[in-house]
């Protein structure tokens, strides 16, 4: 059978027929959709972990038990769950292990835009690219065969054209692999010292029969065409070089991207005229061809940063330009904006209008940084607001106590904010955090968390209690604010910046987004009563607007959260 | 057969997801290659979104780069001026004539322009506009413009009625589908 699949969809296929039975990850864009389709699959257990560390842990004691287990992230994600890859390296697997690293170039959703493969080369395993849906679920279901071929972790590279791509996928049966038997291995398993020197020169000679596998691995193919022109390349790109050159030029499309092999592309290179690498971020491939002298051309032409496309291929090699007519005028930007009704909207104007310092952290909130808020001064990873602001403090001491506050969501503090809490409460600096409870992962698509009281398949679960967590940490000061209520929130905010010791901040409210939240009837403005004083736009809602000089609220957009009524002065707001 | 480009443009929560996946439907049906690109993510909230659809006999890119596309289908008027550079010489725009003020124009720091669609024509391009999110709302829904305007773009592509009705099954839930029927007639309607 056939059928249309999102690389994503696809790649939790590739798990399902490969006799997955455990699946543990964080949500992050592009990777989330991955570990929601797998849910939907009883014949595997599937979770959300409160991290990637986590999920990745938790994905190899499945695979120790003998269970082929997953754990799927995006590429920062990788960084969270460094720790347990680079000696998962060392130990391998029982039962085949595979993870999922989606990058993003062009930064679609991300705060950087890193190269999964360099974690993949430090931390000694095997890493596969697919570059189409069909592949997605091939690469995966072969990826759990070299895990437990080679005794090693494999990481799937994703990229986000591949994940967020739909293309057809021939769908097979199901092979159930049942629990491998488990035998205590303390030399492999346990990574103490002297365990550990005896593990390394088995994972370098791992890595060589990995690599010497790769020349003759059916995951990387060569096609000879015009020899004029040779392209290596994988992933994506392959599928930009196709479509640009066509027949006339020969491809190496690596399958395998870690290990590089060595003989198919002296081979391949020997007998093409004129040698491009074509890869999106870090020069990989290029680099380990120009060790083996082999003259390539590569990121001189086509640069380290975002995609290449199609177009970048053709323009680069060919010399050929599209042909285009743009609109005469400038056409103004549309960035991403919090939603009409977010509960976040009426928090930031309270900080925007108090002007103090903001720690940011990485959700749907981080808009708060777009204009008209501008209220956020940092945002780097995920839980960094409370620690960053903590050493923020420290040095700049009381003055600066009073004049700043973290911001970080409910999914990213149980991500990594509690670590930081910790550090405030006990290294005692007077931070105020303000946590952002809108009971959802929202900017990933709504995935539940462990505050939200169920769990990735809907089902009803433990659910932490931030106040008492927070106490427990030792925060003597908790409060919770209502953000649609500003005025509330706003003296709640000033009081907590004056008192002195750390204190959390809850501001409470689901995002507008979710199904179960009941929205008022849209506002409507009394266009008698406006005088178009435009106070209503320094909130930045999507559905307001100013036309003929007065405001106007777009009834399809509009969810009646009552934050533009408490901005007028003059009562021309309601419903 | 040369890979032909469809380029879904609108503002993020419009429903250009359910739009891409229905024409999808329709070409897998008859029997071509077929590649849809999405965006999700921060971009959704409220931004500027672009679905890709290619089909043909076989499709790499699922990319549409500048001059490239055969239809764009827009959501929204000033999403049809920000992606017309992705048209083919030749190309049609189906557009919806709503019109969303981006951030940028809420603050004043910039001017959505006027009259688009007739600076589109304006071009020699072959511009089908209609008020979908009127003819949603009659078919019971503002949600259903995306429907409305397949509706539209089923009149510019060359398939089977039935194809398109099959399509609308396959991807709208059972209790919605009557209402989509009805916008995607009151598309097909307000395309001639």
């Amino acid at each position: 059978m056939n059928k249309l699949m999102l690389g994503n969809a696809a790649f939790a296929r590739g798990l399902y027929e490969a006799g997955c039975t455990f699946v543990s990850s964080y949500p992050g864009t592009p990777s989330t959709e991955v570990t929601e389709e797998a849910a939907k699959y009883d014949e595997m257990y599937a979770e959300w972990a409160p991290n990637e560390k986590v999920a990745m842990e938790a994905a190899l004691g499945a695979s120790i038990a003998g269970a082929r287990s997953f754990c799927g992230m995006k590429h920062v994600g990788l960084n969270v769950a460094a720790d347990p890859l680079y000696t998962a390296g060392y130990t391998g697997v029982n039962a085949g292990m595979v993870i999922c690293a989606a990058d993003d170039p062009g930064m679609h959703s991300s705060q950087n835009e890193q190269d999964s493969r360099h974690h993949a080369i430090a931390s000694k395993v095997c890493m596969v690219e697919p570059a189409d849906s069909q592949e997605c679920k091939e690469f995966t279901k072969a990826a759990f065969e070299l895990s437990e071929q080679f005794d090693t972790p494999v990481i799937v590279r994703m990229t986000t054209r591949v994940a967020h791509s739909q293309s057809i996928v021939e769908l097979n049966d199901r092979e159930d692999k049942g629990l491998k038997e488990y035998k205590k291995d303390i030399g492999k398993f346990v990574m103490m010292p002297g365990n550990a020197i005896k593990r390394h020169p088995i994972v370098e000679d791992k890595l060589a029969r990995l690599a010497e596998y790769s020349e003759t691995s059916p995951l990387n193919k060569v096609e000879y065409n015009d020899t004029k022109i040779g392209v290596i390349t994988s992933g994506i790109c392959y599928q930009y070089a196709k479509e640009a050159l066509g027949d006339k030029a020969s491809y190496l499309k690596l399958g395998i991207v870690v290990p590089l092999p060595t003989k198919i592309i002296k081979d391949f290179a020997a007998k093409v005229d004129k040698l491009y690498v074509i890869e999106e971020l870090d020069p990989i491939i290029e680099n380990h061809c120009k060790a083996l002298g082999i003259e390539v051309i590569g990121k001189e032409l086509f640069g380290m940063c975002g995609e290449i496309f199609q177009s970048g291929v053709r323009e680069k090699i060919l010399g050929e330009k599209a042909t285009f007519e743009g609109f005469d005028e400038p056409v103004p930007p549309r960035p991403p904006a919090m939603c009409a009704g977010c509960p976040h909207r009426g928090l930031f104007y309270c900080l925007s209008k108090l002007g103090v310092y903001v720690s940011g952290d990485i959700g749907c909130y981080t808009l708060g940084a777009a204009a008209p808020l501008c209220a956020m001064d940092t945002t780097i990873c995920m839980g960094a607001s409370i620690s960053a602001l903590h050493g923020y403090n420290k040095v700049r001491g009381n003055e600066s106590e009073k004049k700043a506050v973290a911001v970080i969501g409910d999914s990213t503090f149980m991500h990594s904010g509690m670590t930081g809490l910790v550090n405030v409460a006990y290294n005692a600096s007077n931070t105020v955090t303000i946590i952002l409870d809108n009971s959802i992962t929202g900017m990933t698509g709504h995935q539940q968390n462990p505050t939200t009281g169920k769990n990735l398949k809907g089902d009803p679960a433990a659910a932490v209690n931030l106040e008492e967590l927070c106490k427990a940490i030792g925060i003597k000061s908790v409060r919770v604010a209502d953000p649609y209520n500003m005025a509330e929130t706003e003296k709640i905010i000033k009081e907590e910046l004056e008192k002195d010791g750390p204190s959390v901040i809850i501001s409470r409210r689901p995002c507008a987004l979710l199904k179960y939240v009941k929205h008022n009837p849209p506002l409507k403005c009394d266009k008698d009563k406006c005088v178009g004083c435009k106070q209503c736009l320094k909130i930045g809602c999507p559905a307001i607007s100013i036309h003929g000089g007065k405001m106007e609220i777009d009834h399809t957009l509009c969810v009646g959260c009552g934050i533009c009524k408490e901005m007028c002065k003059l009562g021309a707001i309601g419903e | 057969m040369e890979t032909k480009s469809i380029m879904i443009v609108g503002v993020g929560g419009q429903g250009s997801l359910l739009a891409s996946r229905i024409i999808g439907n329709v070409l897998l049906e008859q029997g071509y290659d077929v590649k849809l690109s999405e965006v999700h993510g921060m971009s959704q909230r409220g931004g500027s979104v672009v679905t890709y659809v290619k089909y043909g006999d076989k499709v790499y890119s699922p990319v549409v780069q500048k001059g490239e596309a055969d239809i764009i289908i827009s959501f929204e008027q000033l999403e049809a001026a920000r992606y017309v550079e992705f048209l083919k010489k030749g190309g049609h725009i189906v557009t919806s004539t709503q019109s969303i003020d981006p951030m940028p124009v809420i603050t004043g720091a910039a001017v959505y322009p006027e009259d688009v669609i007739g600076k589109l024509r304006a071009k020699d391009i072959d511009v089908t506009a209609v008020d979908a999110l009127t003819l949603a709302e009659q078919a019971g829904t503002a949600k259903a413009s995306n429907v409305v305007l397949m509706g539209v773009v089923s009149k510019k592509m060359d398939f089977d009625r039935s194809v398109w009705e099959k399509a609308l099954e396959n991807c709208v839930p059972a209790k919605f589908l009557e209402l989509n029927k009805k916008a995607f007639e009151l598309g097909e309607q307000a395309a001639v």
